[in-house]
């Protein structure tokens, strides 16, 4: 790769990368790799021997052979689905320039960065028997595949959407000009480019729909049931952890192959030309474009905002009618019904929970991006790997985990900052994945230079690496706040009632009867959306003017 | 305007940055509350107290709670169960005869005999040997929508019986026995009703009278009732708890003086919940006086509005708020603990064939 003078070599080199990858290894080791081997240690040898008896009960029973089926099944449709309705809102956000395209852009990323508690809660509104919709779609497969596309419209929106809006549109003019069709010009030209962009779309929507735990067990009724739902029904409500570590072992292989396909995705898009230095938006012009748009824009409103609006209109909802009553009562402390704190004070937890996971995802993932930005063998791409594997995992497998790894030498169970390393750890992927193909495009020969006229390895990070990657941090901040906001899943297990975070308050205020409980669960969901948003719209801002989109979506 | 939004980004930063810092002070400062103890209560995330009540037990004690709510009350106790010997807290909250048994014979607890036990009615103990301490007790009753009843001039059913008929089809909702703990208590009333040899039988007629099953009680209560407030379904009959009228009543907005909903006293059943000092702790003198807090006239008094259950002390004034509202069935089902323990997974089984297939 590199001429005789190479530094890939070079001890200190190799020392430095070691030093880089030491913290994000032993994060993801403490948190991650830690307690799932516990957990699914305890499930195959809990008396000391080995217990394989898990193997046979999981082969052997028809039911959960039946929820591998629809597991698999669903995912793949749910998939098929995404990418039918967002690769035209890819095409419309990357290509055409309009009042207002970065605020949809942004708006309609929120969806994936909400928790399912706060989701479900509309859909069930949306979608019920009662729906405005008029269609009773509740515990049915639709209901699970529309909540599945509104959940990862965004994945394949920015994936596909960062590459389609650097390619040269002019490619395709010149290929109508020697007289292809306009659809051969789409199927020969622009598709051939886009299609590991798409690819990689896919694979990450088919990860995020293959362990979906909420959606179906809240809109698909007790008929429908995912690897996901049941490894935390066999963990949580029966304690059946043999079963429960094969079918977590069998999910994660599986994760760990979707995550293998994807890096080989990955590595054949560098290789793809076509690409602009600046994104060249078209107004709007004939009939049939505008069509499109609207066209596109109105199926994103109702996909996407509608059930976000319903939220809003819930949180307004009073016994007679609508009022502020619910807002004002979260601020209340002699009413907080189930909440050991005034509902809003869940706003300032989540707030500082998510600024501590912020900073500990940006600082662990910043290493492992310098680390992986310089570094191209197959344990770089390993690690890379490894870090998504979180994603993949079941949450009630993690959290049990924590239960029993987590207790020696010093008892993190209960510590607070149990529940931002939690949330850092679900943000760790987005960070290293929006910083590392950032430092991978800083020349190597610049560093090299800088090193050879005597530059320390950190002189050279401050000095040429980050200015570079500076805007990445942000953005990389950003979305690393959002998520952490959002995060649902490992938090339950650890959260501790006098600090509930907005998404455990939610669910605790819906656990119950009440017109004010109900109202207030909408308001802080509209109050979570409002925060996410923002923060979205501040990644979109800072990103907009990078010169060449990274293409690679966020993970 | 790039330099003013490059700006901008960074001091959003800042204030992520220091808000990090400042949560450092804020999560330390409740470690040394002036040298007292600190002890942990784990509990399901419907556990409350009101604002306050804690606070006195310090005051009184110096003893400083934390409490940890993990899950339902099946989740905490697994949770339990899998750290036993060496817990992540000192008492558990909220173990019911559902659970009893499993977490009896794991040895989950310490027997402690609290102050005032003597003053709670033999029929709520759980444990002879006190290592469980009743603390309160509810029932999980079938509640209907009253606007539904008094519009189609259809009588509200007295009994579990009445349902199976024709006028009641496609009525109610119940939650999965196998996800959801009053889903569970409702398929132990209904054996408990109608005897371990016909509530299969019960089960297949309403099957065919059209019961739909939810996975939880959220999904059943607002997703399928008709009858509370923010309930967006159309069935006028739910299994919920025989307090949800009183809740209704008391977090109305604006107030109301009856509850939208009522309850069918006939099929209900009993859940007592109890307190534990789990083994492995390193301050059982602490966890003893806990559980003596919460068998004191103060959160006695205090769980029918924090909790929406009855108290289990004797002689404990109960709120009028509560009382007006809230509905306590003469008779109500209940099974040995040792029997649940026994046939939970195969009833469970059973119900699912019928109802789900």
């Amino acid at each position: 790769m590199h001429g005789q003078i190479s530094f890939c070599g070079d001890p200190v080199r190799i020392r430095t990368r070691a030093l880089l990858l030491a913290i994000p290894a032993a994060f993801l080791g403490l948190l991650f790799v830690w307690p799932v081997l516990n957990i699914v240690g305890e499930g195959l040898r809990g008396d000391g021997r080995w217990d394989l008896s898990g193997v046979s009960a999981v082969v052997g029973d028809r039911d959960l052979r039946r929820v591998a089926w629809f597991t698999l099944w669903q995912a793949t449709a749910s998939t098929a689905i995404t990418l039918l309705v967002a690769l035209p809102a890819a095409h419309v956000l990357a290509t055409h320039e309009f009042r207002g395209r970065r605020t949809v852009q942004a708006l309609i990323t929120v969806p994936f960065v909400l928790p399912t508690v706060v989701v479900a809660a509309a859909f069930l509104a949306l979608l019920g028997p009662r729906g405005p919709l008029g269609v009773d779609l509740a515990d049915s497969v639709w209901a699970i595949l529309i909540a599945h596309v509104f959940f990862n419209h965004a994945v394949v929106v920015r994936t596909v959407g960062g590459v389609w809006e650097g390619l040269d549109p002019r490619v395709e003019d010149a290929a109508r000009v020697l007289g292809a069709s306009r659809w051969r010009a789409i199927r020969e030209v622009t598709f051939p480019a886009l299609r590991p962009a798409i690819a990689s779309a896919a694979v990450i929507t088919f990860l995020f729909t293959f362990t979906s735990f909420g959606v179906v067990r809240i809109l698909g009724g007790p008929r429908h049931s995912t690897l996901e739902v049941e490894i935390y029904r066999q963990t949580a409500d029966l304690l059946n952890l043999p079963v429960a570590s094969v079918l977590a072992l069998l999910q994660l292989v599986a994760v760990g192959g979707l995550l293998v396909i994807q890096d080989r995705l990955e590595r054949r898009r560098v290789s793809v030309g076509v690409r602009m230095t600046s994104s060249r938006r078209r107004p709007v012009r004939a009939p049939w474009e505008r069509v499109w748009l609207f066209g596109n824009l109105g199926l994103m409103a109702v996909l996407l905002v509608l059930p976000l609006a319903v939220l809003a209109e819930r949180s307004f909802r009073t016994g007679s009618g609508h009022g502020l009553a619910p807002w004002r009562a979260l601020a209340d402390t002699s009413r907080t019904s189930g909440l050991f704190v005034a509902p809003i004070e869940a706003v300032a937890n989540s707030l500082r929970y998510a600024a501590v996971a912020t900073v500990v995802a940006v600082v662990v993932g910043g290493l492992a991006a310098a680390a992986l930005g310089t570094a191209r063998g197959r344990l770089a791409r390993a690690l890379d790997a490894a870090l998504v594997l979180p994603l993949g995992t079941s949450a009630v497998t993690v959290g049990f985990g924590f239960l029993i790894a987590l207790d020696q030498p010093i008892d993190l169970r209960a510590n607070p900052w149990l529940v931002p390393l939690a949330q850092a750890l679900v943000a760790l992927p987005f960070v290293v994945r929006t910083m590392t193909p950032v430092l991978r495009s800083i020349d190597g020969r610049l560093r090299e230079a800088a090193a050879m006229l005597g530059a320390s390895p950190s002189r050279v990070w401050r000095e040429i690496d980050f200015p570079l990657v500076r805007r990445a941090v942000l953005v990389a901040t950003g979305f690393a706040f959002a998520i952490s906001l959002g995060e649902f899943g490992a938090t339950t297990v650890i959260a501790r009632a006098d600090a509930p975070t907005v998404p455990i308050a939610i669910d605790r205020l819906l656990g119950r009867p009440g017109a004010l409980n109900v109202s207030q669960a909408f308001a802080l969901s509209v109050v979570l959306m409002v925060m996410t948003a923002t923060a979205i719209l501040a990644v979109d801002r800072v990103r907009g003017r990078d010169p060449v989109s990274d293409g690679r979506g966020w993970l | 305007m790039h330099l003013r939004l490059e700006r901008l980004a960074f001091v959003l930063a800042a204030c992520v940055l220091s808000a990090a810092v400042g949560s450092c002070g804020v999560t330390t400062s409740k470690e040394d509350t002036a040298g007292g103890v600190t002890i942990r209560l784990l509990t399901h995330d419907s556990f409350a107290l009101s604002d306050g009540l804690l606070a006195s037990f310090t005051d009184e004690t110096g003893i400083t709670v934390e409490i940890i709510q993990g899950g339902d009350a099946g989740t905490v106790v697994n949770q339990a169960i899998l750290t036993n010997g060496n817990p992540q807290a000192d008492v558990l909250f909220g173990i019911d005869s559902t659970f009893l048994t499993r977490a009896l014979e794991e040895n989950l607890f310490l027997p402690y005999r609290a102050s005032a036990i003597d003053d709670v009615d033999a029929a709520l103990q759980l444990d002879p040997d006190h290592r469980v301490t009743p603390i309160d007790y509810g029932d999980v009753c079938l509640n209907y929508d009253k606007a539904y009843f008094a519009d189609q001039g259809v009588p509200v059913p007295e009994r579990l019986a009445d349902l199976t008929r024709p006028i009641y089809r496609d009525l109610l909702v119940v939650e999965n026995p196998a996800t959801s703990s009053p889903g569970l208590a409702f398929l132990l009333a209904t054996i408990a009703v109608f005897g371990p040899e016909d509530w299969q039988g019960w089960w297949s007629e309403m099957h065919a009278n059209g019961v739909r099953v939810a996975s939880g009680w959220e999904e059943a209560y607002y997703g399928q009732f008709s009858g509370g407030a923010g309930s967006e379904g159309t069935r006028p009959l739910v299994v919920s708890y025989a307090s949800s009228p009183a809740a209704e009543v008391i977090y109305a907005d604006p107030p109301i003086a009856e509850a939208p909903t009522g309850v069918i006293t006939d099929g209900c059943y009993r859940q007592v919940e109890g307190a534990g000092i789990l083994a492995g702790t390193e301050h059982e003198a602490e966890a003893g006086m806990l559980i003596d807090f919460l068998l004191s006239p103060e959160v006695q008094a205090d769980v029918p509005t924090s909790m929406f259950v009855y108290p289990v002390r004797r002689g404990v004034a109960v709120p009028s708020v509560f009382l007006d509202v809230a509905v306590r069935p003469e008779r109500v089902a209940a099974l040995a603990p040792a029997q649940i323990s026994s046939h939970r997974d195969e009833w469970i089984d059973a119900w699912t064939d019928l109802v789900l297939r």
